[in-house]
């Protein structure tokens, strides 16, 4: 199947949550997103994945507007990304976002990360937002570390107090950047397992990624991305057997040996 | 098979720990550790102890040994051979106080010295509850309070010219005053400084620049000066209001700049953090990144705070009447007239500063330890 056919962009309907529309983007004179075209549909999980530096972080963080883009259309959940900071806001409130390097917060032990910015955010009282904390805290196993501060848990609990914060905005759509890059070997499967779990809950998921374990087992659809532009898009199935790229296969090849 | 069965080994019960020899616990250890480990370091200590037995007996006669500690008048410390001349800051203590307050009305500058040391004792102390209550105490009700009891207003209470005003009351008001308004001014003026919209980072940087370029000398005199070029003749401010506000503006650049560095050090995930997850600009600054980079600058911080209290004492010059000017003064009272009371007057205003200073320093210490303490690693 080609790429471009897939490509193609869809009008706007109620089960689409994300749409990126010919996105440019550049860093001075370097271009770092060349026309990227995605839409991501409702309950949807995306793996992304592509050489160091091909932009796929930039990619997401344009989504939540982390990141400013010069060209093209980003719709999330109906709502498109302008300048407008209430919308931002309002966009970044439906969208989660999990990072390399968790950005829990240090100084607020586990429970207050997670309740922070229902309370704040959201205006949930602090009792509700509390039980809901505990609720997500229980999803991803360590309830018991509610009132110790991150610095105090190992790298995996705090991707997993990471995951549990964005849950508790109840997000529409949850991205992740390359989540278990920055933990040892042993970490990386109870953070797998979590998004796993949450995958099969329905969840729409963008994730950046090299476990090709994880996206073979729940992606919809593997985006390959290089130098800034989207190469192939295909259903992991046809992405990992028949890649149609020649650069897909040489990536491929690089990273399962 | 010989072979492998004497060099593999499985150990099979747990090694006692045995306690440690005395040359790494107790005395002995210690000074040899400490003082004498190394022949250098040897030579430092006996040559800092010789140092010592030459100054300190010296310091302790002068202070204690040959004081004078009552006299009705100058004539006993004017005695060859006495020390400091106690009996004469006793004498002096109430103008060293209040400067010239009016006597009967130094109840007034008492209570709110009291008032405002139990509100400060309230917000410093980590355990004492309701930080909240006590901050508005403090911000909002006591100014208030402070400007109606030391000032007075007409058929309540006495008006009391701030001419009048003071020696140490009026080096910690000036001190106080500075301290409260220049670190929430030098946050906003940090902020401003990093700020995307150009015209405010402009004014920020502008008069952060400017007032660091400047001595504080010549910021309290254009404020003595030209303060009451700018309003209208009937509101012209009072002349120590004025010194008041150019030492909280100067106060307030540096400030800026030590937060700034707190600010700089925020690492980029605490903003992408609080940002993905909806909060605001100002929530953002205030729950999560604010209280991170004020902890860390709390040693700048408390250090401009100290420079900013020994720095009260230039309000002299434009003519307001602190605790040093207060000294300065009192030593050329004719009764007391003698070689040792000036040092002895001195000494008492050092002894003061370094008291405030030092504990200033300590609190700093003590908070960072508390705010430190299982957070980060
Ligand atoms: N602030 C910046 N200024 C200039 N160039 C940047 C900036 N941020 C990223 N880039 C460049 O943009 C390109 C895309 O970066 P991006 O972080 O999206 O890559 P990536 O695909 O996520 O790579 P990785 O797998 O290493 O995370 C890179 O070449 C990077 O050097
Ligand atoms: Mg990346």
């Amino acid at each position: 199947m080609a790429a471009d056919a897939l490509i193609k962009t869809t009008p706007v309907t109620n089960d689409i949550a994300v749409d990126l529309v010919g996105v440019n983007k550049w860093y001075g004179d370097f271009h770092v997103l060349r026309d990227v075209n995605l839409t991501v549909k409702r309950g949807e999980k995306i793996v992304i994945c592509g050489p160091s530096g091909s932009g796929k972080s930039t990619t997401i963080r344009c989504i939540n507007r982390l990141e400013e883009y010069q060209k093209g259309r980003i719709v999330v959940d109906g709502i498109e990304l302008t300048n407008d900071l209430k919308r931002i806001d309002e966009i970044r409130r439906d969208v989660g976002m999990v990072f390399q390097h968790f950005n829990l917060f240090p100084h607020l032990t586990v429970l207050e990360n997670l309740t922070l910015a229902p309370i704040w955010v959201r205006k949930t009282p602090q009792k509700d937002a509390e039980e809901i904390a505990m609720h997500y805290l229980k999803r991803v196993k360590i309830p018991e570390q509610a009132n110790k501060y991150p610095g105090q848990l190992s790298g995996g609990q705090q991707q997993r107090v990471a995951i549990a914060r964005s849950l508790c905005m109840a997000p529409k759509i949850m991205m992740f950047d390359e989540p278990t890059s920055a933990l040892d070997p042993e970490m990386v499967k109870e953070v797998l397992d979590t998004m796993v779990q949450l995958a099969h809950d329905g969840m729409t998921m963008l994730c950046v990624t090299h476990e090709m374990g994880f996206a073979r087992q729940v992606a919809d659809r593997v985006v390959f991305m290089d130098r800034g532009e989207v190469v192939e898009i295909n259903t992991p199935e046809a992405f990992f057997t028949n890649p149609q790229h020649e650069r897909t296969r040489l990536f491929l090849g690089q990273i399962l040996h | 098979m010989s072979d492998a069965a004497s060099t593999a080994f499985v150990r099979t019960q747990e090694a006692r720990s045995l306690p440690a020899p005395l040359t790494v616990r107790g005395a002995p250890a210690w000074l040899k550790e400490n003082l004498f480990s190394t022949p250098m370091s040897g030579l430092l200590t006996l040559g800092s102890i010789l140092l010592i037995l030459w100054i300190v007996p010296d310091i302790v006669r002068y202070l204690f040994i040959d004081a004078v500690w009552s006299a009705p008048d100058g004539a006993a410390c004017r005695a060859p051979g006495t020390g400091a001349c106690w009996a004469y800051v006793a004498r002096k203590f109430s103008f060293f106080m209040y400067g010239s307050y009016p006597r009967d009305e130094v109840w007034r500058v008492d209570l709110t010295l009291v008032l405002g040391a139990a509100l400060v004792v309230w917000l410093l102390v980590p355990r004492i509850p309701r930080k909240a209550l006590g901050s508005l105490l403090f911000f909002v009700v006591y100014p208030v309070v402070a400007f109606v009891l030391l000032r007075g207003v007409a058929g309540v209470l006495p008006v009391v010219e701030t001419n009048l005003w003071g020696g140490v009351f009026v080096s910690l008001l000036v001190a106080t005053v500075g301290i409260v308004v220049s670190l929430p001014l030098g946050i906003v003026l940090a902020l401003g400084r990093r700020s995307k919209l150009p015209f405010v980072k402009f004014v920020c940087v502008v008069f952060i620049e400017f007032v660091r370029g400047v001595p504080l000398i010549t910021v309290l005199f254009m404020a003595n000066t030209m303060l009451p070029l700018f309003v209208p003749q009937q509101w012209t401010p009072d002349r120590l209001l004025r010194p008041l506000i150019g030492i909280s503006l100067f106060a307030a650049a540096y400030m800026a700049e030590t937060v700034r560095g707190g600010l700089q050090a925020m690492p980029k995930g605490q903003f992408e953090g609080a940002m993905a997850l909806g909060l605001g600009y100002w929530q953002m600054m205030r729950l999560i990144i604010l209280p991170q980079a004020l902890t860390t600058v709390i040693p700048g911080i408390v250090n401009s705070f100290i420079s900013l209290f020994k720095d009260t004492t230039l309000v002299a010059i434009v003519g307001i009447f602190d605790f040093l000017r207060a000294v300065d003064t009192a030593r050329l009272d004719p009764v007391w007239a003698g070689p040792t009371i000036s040092t002895t007057g001195y000494v008492f205003a050092a002894i003061f500063y370094w008291v405030f200073c030092f504990t200033m320093s300590r609190y700093s210490q003590m908070l960072e330890r508390k705010l430190s303490a299982g957070r980060r690693r």
